[in-house]
């Protein structure tokens, strides 16, 4: 049987950007990209289970200039995701739930994974 | 109206009492991640610099050794799982869903192990 082609649900592209749908969404893209840290995570400690002299290249490789962007874009994942897994937590609890709650909840995110990625870069990564 | 099948209202069995493992679990992680992760980055900022020498006596403190190894399963278990999410919400083909599974479940069994095994190395090596 040939396929109908009927119209389709109106889609993303055709739905205004709520803080709902992105902060939901860059929860996800945040988690994926922290998945990419635990692999770089794992590098570095299988390179200081290798010996001074295979830590030290590894050490060479992951301290680039440029990676520095890297490494504060990981902290603004961690951050991000960390402080919206705590609002998915409470959503679990059934608490929350309001428009004006989790409109609040959600700007409450984006302030503290700002500020704590602006903290941690300066006292770890610059 | 019943959502019930006249099967199981027959059967009388009501639900199977399961199904909610991968729900579950993905919380549970993500409580535990929350002291560990923020350990971990509080122990990011304590070190005095990441030379072997002060990198391998900070991971051959019993306490860091065992806290790096709790951490390494949860984040693998968490990451596991929620990338299984996202494969499963938004691959369609089926048989690229599938490989793509095996992949990421073998890819995080193997960042599992490799992570256990160099904490331990280090954890039971020589003094640096």
């Amino acid at each position: 049987m040939d396929r109908v082609e009927r119209p389709l649900s109106p889609h993303l592209q055709i739905y205004r950007p709520q803080i709902t749908s992105v902060l939901s969404i860059v929860h996800r893209a945040t988690g994926v990209t922290l998945s990419l840290g635990v692999l770089l995570l794992a590098y570095w400690l299988i390179a200081a289970a290798s010996g001074e002299q295979a830590y030290d290249q590894a050490q060479q490789l992951l301290s680039g200039g440029w990676l520095k962007i890297l490494y504060a874009g990981l902290a603004f994942c961690f951050f991000y995701h960390l402080a919206n897994g705590v609002r998915h937590l409470i959503w679990d609890l059934g608490l929350g739930l309001e428009p004006e709650q989790y409109q609040a909840s959600g700007w409450a995110v984006i302030v503290f994974a700002a500020a704590a990625t602006a903290a941690y870069s300066l006292l770890v990564i610059v | 109206m019943s959502v019930v099948s006249p099967l199981n209202r027959v059967l009388g069995l009501g639900s199977a009492k399961d199904g909610v493992e991968h729900w579950w679990a993905q919380r549970l992680t993500a409580v535990a991640l929350l002291p560990l992760g923020l350990w971990l980055v509080a122990a990011s900022i304590g070190l005095d610099d990441f030379g072997y020498a002060s990198v391998v006596e900070w991971m051959q403190a019993p306490m860091n050794s065992v806290l790096l190894l709790l951490t390494m399963l949860a984040l693998t278990y968490h990451s596991a799982l929620g990338v299984q999410m996202v494969i499963e919400d938004y691959v369609g083909a089926k048989g690229l869903k599938i490989a793509l599974l095996m992949l990421i479940t073998f890819a995080h069994l193997a960042v599992a192990v490799t992570g256990v095994f160099a904490i331990l190395k280090v954890a039971f090596g020589a003094a640096a």
